[in-house]
C-alpha cells in the first residue's frame, strides 16, 4: 500500500524531496471518509437508491399486491407515444425557452435602470428583488388572486384603467400559458438583474468616456461596450436556466394544475397526475428517467462546451 | 449589508457621480432624464413590490373578497389570521420552521464536514466523491419524486417509514451539491500555513475545523446559509410526498388547502401567504449581502 495519490497538487502539502514516504497509516485515510460519511450516506439514500429504484421501477409494470413484472422498454414506448405527454413536452419547451429569453430581457432593462451607487437605487433594487426570495407556492397563490378573470380583478383594474376589457388570463386556455409564462418572468428577471449589474460594474469607465468624445451613439454604445463585456457571465447562466426550467413543477402546478384542458400541462405535472393520482408509478418513472437523462446530457454537453471555449 | 445589491465599485470616499458611471450615461443633475429615470423606478417598484402590498392589505382586510384587491386594507382586523388558525395554520407554520430549521441545521453541518475533508484533505477517490455531489445537484426531489416517494415509505435496509414524519423532508434536503460545492471552494482559499502550524500545537481534527478553518469561512457559511434556506422553504413536492395526511404539510404547501377551503375567503389565503412570507423577508434582510454575493459568484463560475 502507498501514501493516497494526490489529486489536486494545488491543495497538496509540499513534500520536500527526498523525504521517505511514511507508512501506510490507517487512521490518516480514514479521516477524510469520517467527515464525508454523513454526506455520503443522506446522498446515497436519498438520491442514488432513489435514482436506481426509478430506473427500477420505469422497466416494470408496477402493481400493488401482484408484485411488479418486467416489461423492458414498454413504459418508455408508452410516454413516446402518448399524445398528452407530447403536448406536455412542448409546453415545458415554450416556457423554458420563454421564460429565460422573457428573464434576460426585462432584467437587463432593469439593471440598465438601476445601476448605480445611490442609496435610493440601492432601495430600489431590494423592492424589486423580492419575488426572488419569495416561496413559489405563494407566489402562485398570490398571482392566481391577481389574475382573476372578472373585471375587479387586481390586473384587470389596472389594464381597465388603460382601457382594455377585462382579460381571462388563467381560465382561457388561449393565454393561460402566457400568463403562467409571465409569472414565470416575473420571478427570474430580479434574479438576472444582479447578475447584469455584477456584469456592468465590471465595463471599464473610461471606455464609456471615450466612446462620448468619439460621439458615439446610445444604441451603438450599448451594442459594441456593454454586450460584449456581459456575455461570457450571462450565456452559460442563462443556458443551464433554460435546461433547469425542463423540471418546472411548482409554479404551473399552483397557477394552474395543468389546465385548463391541458394547455399549460408539463413534463412533470402529467408525471405527477400519473404517479400519484392514477398511481401509474412504472409509466411516471420513464417519464421522470426520460427528463433526468435529457437534463444530464445537456448540463454535461454546455459545461464541456463551456470550457472548450474558456480555454 | 450595506453595500448589498449595490454595484461594487466605489473605494471610500464619496466620488463625484458622472454620467459615465452607468451603461445607459443617466445624468446624475436635474432634468427631463432624471424624471423620466424616476417614472421607470416607480414603475419597476409597482410591478415587483406592488403584489406584495396587496398580500398585506388583503390579509388585514374584513372584506377581502378575491375581487376587492387592493394596496391599502379596507377596514383592518385580524380576523382572517384567527379564521386561518382555525385550520390549522400555526401548526402548519410549526411544522415549516421545524422544517427548515432542521433542514437548514443538517445542511450546512454536512456540508462543512464534506467541504472539509474535500479541500484540506487528500485521498484516494476524490474526485469521484466530488463528482458524486455534483450528480446530487441534478438530482432535484422533482425528478425523482415517484421513487423517492416509495423509498420514503420503506427505507431500504432500516425498513422503516418517513412519512408523516417531518424527518421525511429533513433529511433528503441534507445532502446537497451546492453548499457543497460553495464550501470547498472557499475551503481551498485558508492558507496551508495556519493549519500546518496548529497541527504542530497538537490541535486535533475536529477543533481544527471548528476552531481554525470554520471561522475563516463566515462569509462561505452566509451564501450556504441562505442559499440553502431559500432552496428549503421552496420545497413544495418534497413536503407532499413525505405526508401522510394533510396535517403533516408545511404551510407553502397548504396554502393550496387553504385555498380549496369554500368557507374561507381569499383573505385568509393572503394571510396564510404573509405568515410564510415573513421568515423569508427576515432572513433575506439579515443575508441579503450574501446572498447577492452568492448569484454573482455563481454568474462567473458558471
Amino acid at each position: 500500500m502507498t501514501a493516497p495519490v494526490t489529486e489536486r497538487p494545488a491543495a497538496a502539502p509540499a513534500r520536500p524531496p527526498g523525504v521517505r514516504r511514511r507508512p501506510f497509516n490507517w487512521r490518516r485515510a480514514l479521516t477524510p471518509w469520517l467527515f464525508l460519511a454523513p454526506g455520503l450516506l443522506l446522498a446515497l439514500y436519498f438520491k442514488f437508491i432513489p435514482m436506481i429504484q426509478g430506473i427500477r421501477l420505469s422497466l416494470h409494470k408496477v402493481q400493488p399486491f401482484l408484485g411488479d413484472q418486467w416489461v423492458g422498454l414498454d413504459n418508455y414506448r408508452t410516454v413516446l407515444e402518448d399524445d398528452r405527454f407530447r403536448e406536455a413536452f412542448r409546453h415545458t419547451l415554450a416556457l423554458g425557452i420563454g421564460q429565460t429569453l422573457g428573464a434576460i430581457v426585462v432584467g437587463f432593462l432593469l439593471a440598465l435602470l438601476l445601476e448605480g451607487q445611490a442609496k435610493s437605487l440601492w432601495i430600489v433594487r431590494t423592492a424589486v428583488f423580492l419575488p426572488v426570495i419569495t416561496a413559489i407556492a405563494v407566489v402562485g397563490e398570490i398571482w392566481r388572486l391577481l389574475y382573476l378573470p372578472t373585471g375587479d380583478g387586481f390586473v384587470n383594474t389596472l389594464l381597465g384603467l388603460v382601457g382594455i376589457g377585462p382579460q381571462p388570463f388563467l381560465d382561457s386556455p388561449d393565454s393561460a400559458l402566457w400568463s403562467v409564462m409571465a409569472v414565470g418572468v416575473w420571478i427570474g428577471a430580479p434574479y438576472n438583474m444582479v447578475i447584469i449589474l455584477a456584469g456592468l460594474a465590471g465595463v471599464e469607465r473610461s471606455l464609456y468616456e471615450a466612446a462620448a468624445v468619439d460621439g458615439v451613439s446610445l444604441l451603438q454604445r450599448l451594442r459594441y461596450i456593454t454586450l460584449p463585456a456581459l456575455r461570457p457571465a450571462l450565456t452559460i447562466v442563462l443556458t443551464l436556466a433554460a435546461i433547469r426550467g425542463l423540471r418546472i413543477f411548482t409554479e404551473v402546478y399552483v397557477l394552474t394544475g395543468g389546465g385548463p384542458a391541458g394547455r399549460t400541462e408539463v413534463w412533470m405535472t402529467r408525471v405527477f397526475s400519473l404517479g400519484f393520482e392514477r398511481n401509474d408509478i412504472g409509466v411516471a418513472s420513464a417519464a421522470s428517467m426520460l427528463l433526468l437523462a435529457v437534463t444530464l446530457v445537456l448540463t454535461i454537453a454546455v459545461r464541456l462546451l463551456s470550457r472548450r471555449a474558456d480555454t | 449589508m450595506s453595500n448589498a445589491l449595490s454595484s461594487r465599485r466605489p473605494a471610500g470616499g464619496r466620488v463625484r457621480p458622472t454620467r459615465f458611471d452607468t451603461a445607459l450615461g443617466w445624468s446624475p443633475s436635474f432634468g427631463p432624464a432624471l424624471v423620466l429615470r424616476i417614472l421607470l423606478c416607480a414603475l419597476a417598484v409597482f410591478v415587483f413590490a406592488a403584489p406584495f402590498l396587496v398580500i398585506i392589505s388583503g390579509a388585514f382586510s374584513k372584506t377581502a373578497q378575491a375581487s376587492h384587491l387592493s394596496l391599502f386594507p379596507t377596514d383592518s382586523t385580524l380576523q382572517n389570521f384567527q379564521v386561518a388558525g382555525d385550520r390549522g395554520l400555526w401548526s402548519y407554520f410549526g411544522n415549516s420552521l421545524v422544517i427548515a430549521g432542521g433542514g437548514l441545521l443538517l445542511q450546512i453541518t454536512v456540508s462543512v464536514l464534506s467541504a472539509y475533508a474535500l479541500a484540506r484533505r487528500r485521498f484516494r477517490g476524490q474526485a469521484i466523491v466530488m463528482g458524486l455531489f455534483l450528480l446530487t445537484m441534478m438530482l432535484p426531489e422533482e425528478i425523482i419524486a415517484i421513487p423517492l416517494s416509495v423509498v420514503l415509505g420503506d427505507l431500504p435496509v432500516l425498513h422503516t417509514s418517513l412519512k408523516g414524519s417531518v424527518l421525511g423532508v429533513i433529511l433528503p434536503v441534507g445532502a446537497w451539491g451546492f453548499s457543497v460545492l460553495v464550501m470547498t471552494e472557499f475551503m481551498r482559499e485558508v492558507p496551508r500555513e495556519i493549519e500546518e502550524s496548529a497541527r504542530l500545537d497538537g490541535v486535533g481534527e475536529f477543533r481544527m475545523l471548528w476552531q481554525i478553518i470554520l471561522p475563516l469561512c463566515r462569509p462561505a457559511l452566509g451564501v450556504i446559509g441562505i442559499f440553502g434556506y431559500l432552496m428549503i422553504w421552496d420545497q413544495y413536492l418534497l413536503p407532499i410526498i413525505a405526508a401522510n395526511s394533510p396535517d403533516d404539510y408545511t404551510l407553502t404547501v397548504a396554502l393550496s388547502v387553504l385555498r380549496a377551503d369554500v368557507q374561507v375567503g381569499s383573505g385568509v389565503v393572503l394571510a396564510g401567504a404573509l405568515v410564510a412570507l415573513v421568515p423569508s423577508l427576515i432572513v433575506y434582510f439579515c443575508l441579503q449581502g450574501s446572498l447577492v454575493r452568492g448569484i454573482t459568484a455563481g454568474a462567473t463560475k458558471g
